[in-house]
């Protein structure tokens, strides 16, 4: 399964970027050791991360001969920290693709490999002190909150009771949380009626699903901020037979919720929002390439959160993903 | 079998300062009042409950809680035997997780080939229960024979095994095919009687546990390792065997709760059954049983475990404490209830 090798769809604007310089002929024939720091996969997005992780690796290696990258994954941000000493000390690596596990915490430690003169792009969870990168690439946290409120507002007609469910108490679920909150200023007459902690986890999801179901008697809407979160979610409604809940938005894009927003197979999922991790396939290549050519990546990169619907499911359907 | 034990005989049998203390008059009714203890922390929680929310006391949320409740219930009643022949397993959401999905892989490779769905589910129901004694097995030859700390075994396995499930889903989630969930699902979501089948058999597990403990030789063999085990091993006590044995009884437990978790959101994670170990010997302590081992109560473990559920529940239930408090509201419950039910030391 993994063996196939995906045909890549780059996001529009990197290919506007670089396929100019993808296309020019190989100059700077110094040999490129990429090293890849990630967290290790203990959710079905980390998962997905370390799944992109290694089909970059594949993919890039088989294509340019100049080019080996070493994928590291930790289970805590120590171990992280002593991965990219490692990689620095034994690998010699001379450019790095990290995923912190922590912002505050692999900082230092970046900064360190960074001053040795390793190129480094940081992906996703981005370092208090920015002069340690030389790129950083992210996903879109403030739309992946506004776009859901947008739409439920949109779906609502502006008025009804919606419950809400968080992540991890993070700095990523906060900007999640403020731009949705942010959206629903403008709409006061939906009530948010609680948003409690369910830790991107499915059964905490079921749980909290549950206990919502007891005090509120009457749910337009759920926003559950993760495609986890929402297996959770369903499973409590159908098992309260309640009939109230019209819908339920994820966040995104597991392909299991993609399958059935594809099929149609749930009336409540009508939508959902991407934040793939399939950003950390195009984090590694464009830095690859970039630095097979000698050239540099812009210092910002936001690959942008999508609205998907019915309409444009199968753009964001990944069979082979574990996410 | 020998007729039922008198306080007497287990005390010379086990010869602890603990059993010996316990059958002097003066004690006997302090520690009547420490026995009830978490069953009086979990009245005064409900009344909170109660106040706080009055739909806390609805049939439908109660029934939510215990239903909830069974699985870390089950593997807490598990526990209570390992812990009280004074080891520990600190694997069994691990275990759990790593059962789950190996049984969801093997009734989707079955499935294919069998037609009745039914013979599925009942298939992978024996698996699941057969895996959990295998792996308990594991720990206790290791434990006994291996003369490894327990704590060393299964902080190793509990690695191991969580390891192994994020392996086979690839780090994503496994996912029961829809047919054989559609049958298995009311093995969770079904009820007997208006009880739904977790909380039947949460309490037919707790009542078998409580039997073997308190009325079988084997049970008091248990707790006479746990006071003392060289005292045991002078009165003949195979001391491995039955030290071995907790831990295949608690691989059992761990079985009967992934046969009841599968069914829920039919799928497992790398995240299924994180922390459990952590909820279940909570559960077992504040329950009243002691964590050097010797003496407890299932009837504690049962009632710590659903105190446990009780709490998160009420802080569900309401909105009078930031949500980023909750994880102290639950530290200084279970703090609370540990002091009512302090013993003697």
């Amino acid at each position: 399964m993994k063996s196939i090798i995906r045909k890549l769809t780059l996001t529009a604007a990197a290919l506007t970027t670089f396929a100019a310089v993808g296309m020019a002929p190989a100059t700077a024939a110094e040999k490129v050791v990429l090293g890849v720091a990630i967290p290790a996969a203990t959710h079905g997005f980390t998962g997905g991360i370390v799944f992109w992780a290694n089909q970059a690796k594949k993919d890039l290696e088989k294509a340019n001969p100049d080019l080996k990258v070493i994928v590291k994954t930790a289970a805590n941000a120590a171990e992280q920290a002593n991965q990219l000493q490692d990689l620095m000390a034994v690998s010699k690596i001379n450019a790095l693709v990290v995923f912190p596990f922590e912002s505050a915490a692999l900082t230092k430690p970046v900064a360190e490999v960074h001053n040795k003169g390793v190129y480094v792009t940081v992906v996703d969870r981005g370092l208090t002190d920015t002069s340690a990168q030389d790129a950083y690439v992210s996903g879109d946290n403030t739309a992946f909150g506004k776009i859901p409120a947008e739409y439920l507002a949109k779906a609502m007609g502006g008025k009804g009771n919606l419950v809400a469910l968080r992540g991890i108490a993070t700095t990523l679920d906060n900007e999640r949380w403020e731009a949705f909150t942010g959206v629903m200023k403008n709409h006061p007459d939906i009530k948010i009626l609680d948003a409690k902690y369910a830790n991107w986890n499915r059964d905490d999801a079921f749980k909290v699903m549950q206990d919502y179901l007891t005090r509120f008697k009457q749910i337009d809407a759920v926003w559950a901020a993760d495609d986890d979160m929402a297996v959770g979610v369903l499973k409590a409604i159908d098992q309260s037979k309640r009939t109230d809940i019209k819908i339920v938005f994820g966040g995104a894009g597991a392909k299991g919720m993609i399958k059935t927003l594809m099929d149609g197979k749930d009336p409540r999922i009508v939508a959902n929002v991407s934040y793939s991790p399939k950003f950390m396939y195009d984090s590694i290549k464009l830095t690859a390439e970039a630095r097979l050519k000698g050239e540099k990546l812009p210092a910002t990169y936001i690959i942008p959160s999508e609205l998907i619907t019915r309409e444009n499911a199968s753009k964001f359907y990944f069979p082979d993903s574990p996410f | 079998m020998p007729p039922v034990p008198t306080d007497a005989t287990t005390s010379t049998l086990a010869n602890s300062p603990a059993a010996s203390l316990a059958t002097s008059q003066g004690s006997r009714l302090a520690q009547r009042l420490q026995d009830l203890g978490p069953l009086l922390g979990l009245i005064l929680l409900c009344i909170a409950g109660w106040v706080l929310n009055p739909d806390f006391a609805t049939a439908a949320n109660v029934l939510n809680v215990l239903t909830r409740t069974a699985f870390i219930g089950i593997i807490a009643v598990g526990m209570t035997f390992v812990i009280i022949a004074g080891g520990i397993d600190l694997s069994v959401g691990s275990m759990a997780a790593l059962i789950a999905g190996a049984m969801i892989l093997l009734m989707n490779a079955i499935g294919t080939a069998i037609e009745s769905a039914y013979l599925v589910v009942t298939l992978g129901i024996v698996f699941a229960l057969l895996l959990g004694a295998l792996f308990g097995l594991a720990h206790g030859l290791l434990i006994t024979k291996g003369r490894i700390e327990p704590f060393i075994v299964t902080l190793g396995t509990l690695g191991i095994f969580r390891a192994y499930l994020t392996y086979f889903a690839n780090g994503g989630a496994i996912t029961l095919d829809n047919a054989v969930s559609d049958v298995y699902s009311p093995v969770y979501y079904g009820s007997l009687l208006g009880l739904p089948i977790p909380i039947w058999v949460f309490l037919l597990t707790a009542l078998i546990g409580g039997l073997v403990l308190n009325r079988t030789r084997y049970g008091r063999y248990v707790q006479a390792i746990g006071s003392n085990e060289q005292v045991a091993r002078y009165a003949a006590v195979e001391v491995d065997r039955i030290k071995m044995l907790t831990y295949v009884v608690l691989g059992i437990c761990v079985g009967i709760a992934t046969v009841l978790y599968v069914p829920r959101l039919g799928s497992a994670s790398p995240t299924t059954g994180l922390l459990w170990e952590l909820e279940a010997i909570a559960s077992v302590i504040v329950g009243g049983t002691a964590l050097k081992g010797g003496e407890g109560r299932i009837s504690g473990t049962v009632i710590g475990a659903i105190l446990l559920s009780v709490i998160s529940n009420i802080l569900n239930l309401t909105s009078i404490i930031s949500v980023y408090l909750n994880a102290a509201v639950q530290g200084i419950v279970i703090i609370i209830v540990a002091f009512l039910q302090r013993s003697r030391r």
